[in-house]
């Protein structure tokens, strides 16, 4: 009996593993007498990498023209006459990608993944404008940036915001930051190129949500000078922070400052900085105390943020397919719900269901640890803002502000100072 | 005094931001001269939901079907062009699978036929493909046009594949067929 079941199983193994080979060859390919020649199976080549040396080369002129308009010229004309080269060229002809602000995450995804490697245009792209910010300041963002050119021309009416609103604003691009890192290193998504507001205008097909949010920025850049660029842009922190250390920043007077107000407001970023008399200046002893009060603050800061971001690890994993798809197989009852596209792919991959529960217990793992160090970032970045805001800093002259400032020239024309 | 301190402290900084993207820059240049990394999609996990032809940031769909000839059956009754149960095997609409009729049928011999995709038609709604695998000899397969696709930093399909299909992969492995190895390199 045995031996029969055993012959039989054979037999059944056999016309299943020929009905899996007949599968891939139900019919055969004829063999043709009326010398018939087959057409070529068409696989065509990839657009020339021509195209990326041309951006880049691009990107290195319209760098090196606006600086030289702003730092040599000093003048507004030429600026706008970047932007608008920009906007057409880098925004409009080029769809907006590959684009500095999204290079981030290559950068990331490539320090992270050893399977990735970056492609050198989009590397160029990350490391150019740094370069440029570190030597003359943020004359990248000034309009060679297609986002931060096309916020920029549609200024027409800038109102000033509150200082403390401007301040809590601010810090929303170092979450979106860390944001970004945490799902560029994890794999999981490119964030700032999903919910870039203008990549859609620029090709013409967005969606009609991403749509609005494009518009609504616009129509909110009339009045607020560039409101992603201030209050979103993860690139633009990174810029703030090299340009505090750049080595020719702008200066808004050509000569020396007469103190004469005339561009105290004239920038419509709220980034001209004013003199700081010495006598506000702190004495010893309470700056000593501060230093020490910070000192504590900071830490506390970190783990609380730390601790409170780590409690979200989850839900911030629900962005990776992987942990989304695991999670609706464990609630998935197939008598009562009607199987999604997501869990039909996943029956036909033959993947088993261990496997991808064990894959997504590995991701969910990553973003414990990622979120830890995501909130312990939020938190120093709290900690340090609050130093900031607690410091005096000795200043005599009206000048701009090196981390805030785009190096936009509309407040070179106030100065009445003549260059010598 | 004060000034030179501080004058001092930033060109520390200038040099340390300096080196940090000098290091950074040489770290990734070194891995990136292999080459460009371009969006791939398996068909062996594609499920052929439809999600091709509406996602891609281009339009028309840079996916299209493509025909692997050295696959095809060139069978009469193609599962790929016409509709499940069709009454006459003729050319008209009504009997073609696809949308677009981006399927061109030619008599070759008896009682075979040739089956060609015209490109520009094409949407890439898979619609064939699932057909031809279902039917036939799954000789019609979806794969990135790379001469359309723009190689998005982050594929817009990718993200929306139910079957997680998308990768990215070297120049070399641009195109992959099921069942089929292709000695062409690109
Ligand atoms: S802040 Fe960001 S979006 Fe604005 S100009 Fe600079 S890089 Fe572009
Ligand atoms: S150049 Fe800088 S300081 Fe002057 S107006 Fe523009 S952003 Fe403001
Ligand atoms: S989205 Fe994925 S499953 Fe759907 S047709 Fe495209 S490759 Fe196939
Ligand atoms: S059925 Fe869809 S995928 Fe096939 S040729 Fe027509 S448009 Fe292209
Ligand atoms: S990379 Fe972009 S253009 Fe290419 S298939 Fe994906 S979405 Fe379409």
């Amino acid at each position: 009996m045995k031996k029969i079941f055993s012959l039989f199983s054979l037999l059944v193994l056999l016309i299943i593993d020929f009905a899996a080979f007949a599968q891939t060859q139900r019919f055969p390919r004829p063999e043709f007498e009326s010398g018939y020649t087959q057409p070529v199976t068409s696989m065509p080549e990839p657009r020339a990498g021509i195209f990326a040396l041309v951006d880049v080369l691009l990107l290195i002129a319209a760098l090196s023209l606006i600086t030289w308009f702003i730092h040599k010229k000093r003048s507004r004309t030429g600026v706008v006459i970047t932007s608008l080269f920009s906007i057409v060229y880098f925004g409009f002809l080029r769809e907006g990608c590959v684009c500095s602000v999204g290079s981030v995450q290559n950068v990331v995804l490539a320090l992270f993944n050893p399977g990735y490697h970056i492609p050198l245009s989009a590397l160029a792209f990350f490391v150019i404008p740094l370069v440029y910010t570190l030597f003359f300041g943020r004359t990248f963002c000034a309009g060679v940036c297609p986002l931060g050119a096309v916020q920029d021309v549609f200024l027409l009416r800038p109102i000033s915001l509150k200082k403390w609103l401007q301040k809590v604003l601010g810090l929303i691009p170092w979450i979106y930051l860390g944001l970004a890192i945490l799902y560029a290193a994890t794999g999981t998504d490119f964030i700032i190129c999903r919910y870039d507001p203008f990549v859609g205008i620029f090709r013409f097909n967005a969606t009609f949500f991403m749509f609005a949010i494009g518009a609504a920025f616009l129509l909110i850049s009339v009045f607020i000078a560039r409101p992603y660029c201030r209050f979103l842009c993860p690139y633009g922190v990174i810029l703030n922070l090299v340009s505090r250390v750049s080595k020719n920043h702008l200066s808004i007077t050509p000569a020396s400052c007469i103190q004469c107000k005339l561009c105290e407001n004239s920038c419509p970023l709220d980034a001209i900085n004013k003199p700081v008399e010495v006598k506000q200046m702190e004495d010893k002893r309470s700056a000593t105390r501060r230093f020490i009060l910070l000192g504590m603050i900071i830490p506390a800061l970190m783990i609380i943020g730390g601790w409170v971001v780590s409690n979200f690890h989850e839900n911030l994993a629900m962005v990776n397919s992987k942990v989304r798809l695991a999670n609706e197989l464990l609630h998935f009852n197939s008598n009562t719900m009607k199987e999604s596209l997501e869990i039909e792919g996943f029956r036909t991959s033959g993947k088993t269901k261990e496997e991808l529960y064990l894959e997504s217990a590995a991701i969910l793992k990553q973003f414990y640890y990622g979120s830890w160090m995501l909130g312990a970032f939020i938190g120093l970045v709290f900690g340090l803002s609050l130093a900031g805001l607690t410091r005096y800093r000795y200043r005599e002259d009206y000048e701009a502000d090196k981390g805030e400032c785009v190096s936009c020239a509309r407040c070179l024309k106030y100065c009445p100072v003549e260059s010598n | 005094m004060k000034k030179d301190r501080r004058e001092f402290i930033n060109t520390c900084f200038r040099f340390a931001a300096g080196a940090s993207i000098v290091g950074v820059a040489g770290v990734l240049a070194s891995k990136s001269a292999k080459g460009d990394f371009f969006w791939q999609l398996d068909p062996t996990k594609c499920t052929q939901c439809g999600r091709c032809a509406t996602s891609c940031v281009v339009t028309p769909s840079a996916v299209k079907c493509i025909h692997v000839y050295d696959m095809c059956g060139y069978c009469d009754l193609c599962g790929g062009y016409f509709r499940p149960n069709v009454k006459n095997l003729s050319t008209g609409a009504e009997n073609m699978l696809c949308p677009t009729g981006a399927i061109k049928r030619t008599y070759v011999e008896d009682p075979y036929f040739k089956y060609e995709i015209i490109d520009e038609l094409c949407i890439g709604c898979g619609k064939c493909v699932k057909g031809c695998g279902a039917f036939g000899n799954g000789s019609l397969q979806l794969q990135i046009s790379h001469d359309l696709c723009v190689n998005c930093n982050e594929c817009a399909i990718a993200r929306d594949c139910p079957s997680d299909a998308f990768k990215r992969v070297p120049l070399e492995e641009a195109y992959q067929f099921a069942g089929f190895k292709t000695n062409k390199k690109i």
